[in-house]
């Protein structure tokens, strides 16, 4: 295993453990959650292979669901996010193409950043809450739940990259 | 079989992608089953030892509500025993249906919309699944599953969960039943359109169902509203006990369930 790998095994537990001892504690008026693990799967190199992805992404999943007595719910949603990913990346990709071997990170710019990270987010905290809802049957506080819940994941999600990313 | 082969293998992404789906969506319709055993939640030895840590650490912050709530039900017990002293006939059968077993929280939300409960007795503590959980302040919930040390509620504050009660005032029953939306207030649903409910009438549990005891207090009716071709009132319950706050809850091990069960099984075909 490579040094990105290693250090990427480090990030999983490391994102288990903020999620279940601090982001699950952490809600704003009753209705704004903060999933920040989804980021794992957001930030994994560009080259990642697609069956790897969904695989580690179910991993992560399942384990959240543990935590969250919510056994699939977050393992369907983020395994959809990583099936999703890749060709999302492909069809946004900046002028003059990725680095080889980088992550899908702040250093493509902000703007892009966005523009990768919020569907993302979006279809993962859709499919969590209505399933978790049961259906359509409150629709509008689920997708103000899910709204609330996008600006916050993607806040502190920026927050964290201008933080670890080296910006030249 | 070859072209088959070779088809799965170039759409290997979206037959993965499938495969994991279809698994996840079992995965949802067992844990959503009631009552079931199972070991990935939060009861699994693992998950309840890291969270039962992190619990420790927060529960400083809050030792001093702890202890004031733990001296008010004190004073209220000390009164009742006084009570069941000077009536020594009170103790009957139907006074010994129900043994308390006291466990504490560990884990637990009041802001999703299926919000579960961990607490750290289980099994070898004579809890099973479907048993009724209250506090000294009122009903909590049900046991969904068990490990041999903890045990996962089904909180009162979960979409899916349904407890029958009656207005005290009146004597009419219905069913409590959250909304998902504040974690303060439930629905008191099938009350029927000839009673009238007043703001502030108490509801306890019914006892109809063996699991709770009777007259446990749910909480004080907050709005009563009836629409013109409504069958039954709508009428919110503001909960005596706030979820949120919730740090010992006591499991009611019931001795009579099997026997009333069995006895409406066989004289009507089903249990209520």
């Amino acid at each position: 295993m490579n040094r990105v790998g290693i250090f990427n095994v480090v990030y999983f537990f490391l994102y288990v453990i903020a999620q279940v001892l601090l982001f699950k504690r952490l809600v704003l008026f009753n209705t704004s959650f903060c999933f920040l693990y989804v980021a794992f799967i957001l930030l994994l190199p560009i080259e990642t292979n697609n069956v790897f992805l969904m695989v580690l992404a179910f991993l992560l999943g399942f384990t959240i669901d543990i935590f969250y007595d919510s056994l699939g719910m977050h393992a369907l949603a983020l395994v959809t996010v990583a099936y999703l990913r890749n060709y999302w990346l492909s069809s946004i990709t900046p002028q003059g193409g990725y680095d080889a071997g980088s992550s899908p990170a702040l250093t493509n710019g902000v703007q892009w950043f966005l523009v990768y990270t919020v569907p993302m987010v979006f279809v993962h905290l859709a499919l969590l809450f209505f399933i978790e809802a049961g259906g359509f049957g409150m629709f509008w506080f689920t997708m103000l739940k899910v709204m609330a819940s996008l600006i916050f994941t993607v806040s502190v999600m920026l927050m964290l990259q201008f933080f670890s990313v080296p910006r030249s | 079989m070859d072209r088959l082969v070779r088809f799965v293998l170039s759409h290997l992404a979206f037959f993965t992608y499938l495969l994991l789906v279809i698994l996840c969506s079992w995965l949802i319709i067992v844990n959503n089953q009631y009552q079931s055993t199972q070991y990935f939640n939060t009861s699994n030895r693992l998950a309840a030892n890291i969270i039962s840590f992190s619990q420790g650490v927060r529960e400083y912050f809050s030792l001093r509500r702890i202890n004031a709530d733990l001296a008010e039900e004190n004073a209220k017990l000390r009164s009742q025993l006084e009570h069941y002293a000077v009536n020594d006939s009170m103790y009957t059968d139907t006074t010994r249906r129900f043994e308390f077993v006291s466990a504490k929280v560990i884990n637990n939300s009041v802001m999703m919309f299926k919000n579960y409960i961990t607490v750290n007795k289980g099994r070898a503590d004579g809890i099973q699944p479907g048993m009724a959980v209250i506090s000294s302040k009122g009903a909590i919930g049900k046991v969904k599953s068990v490990s041999d040390h903890y045990a996962v509620l089904i909180s009162m504050l979960n979409v899916d969960d349904q407890m029958s009660s009656v207005i005290k005032r009146t004597g009419h029953f219905g069913t409590v039943q959250w909304d998902g939306i504040d974690p303060r207030v439930v629905n008191l649903n099938y009350i029927p359109r000839h009673v009238t409910p007043h703001v502030g009438d108490t509801i306890v549990t019914s006892g109809y169902n063996a699991v709770f005891p009777p007259n446990v207090l749910v909480g004080i009716v907050q709005k009563a509203s009836l629409k013109d071709e409504a069958q039954f009132w709508d009428v919110k319950v503001e909960l005596a006990q706030d979820f949120s706050q919730l740090a010992f809850v006591e499991v009611v091990k019931s001795y009579l369930k099997f026997e009333k069960d069995s006895l409406e099984l066989s004289t009507t075909g089903q249990i209520r």
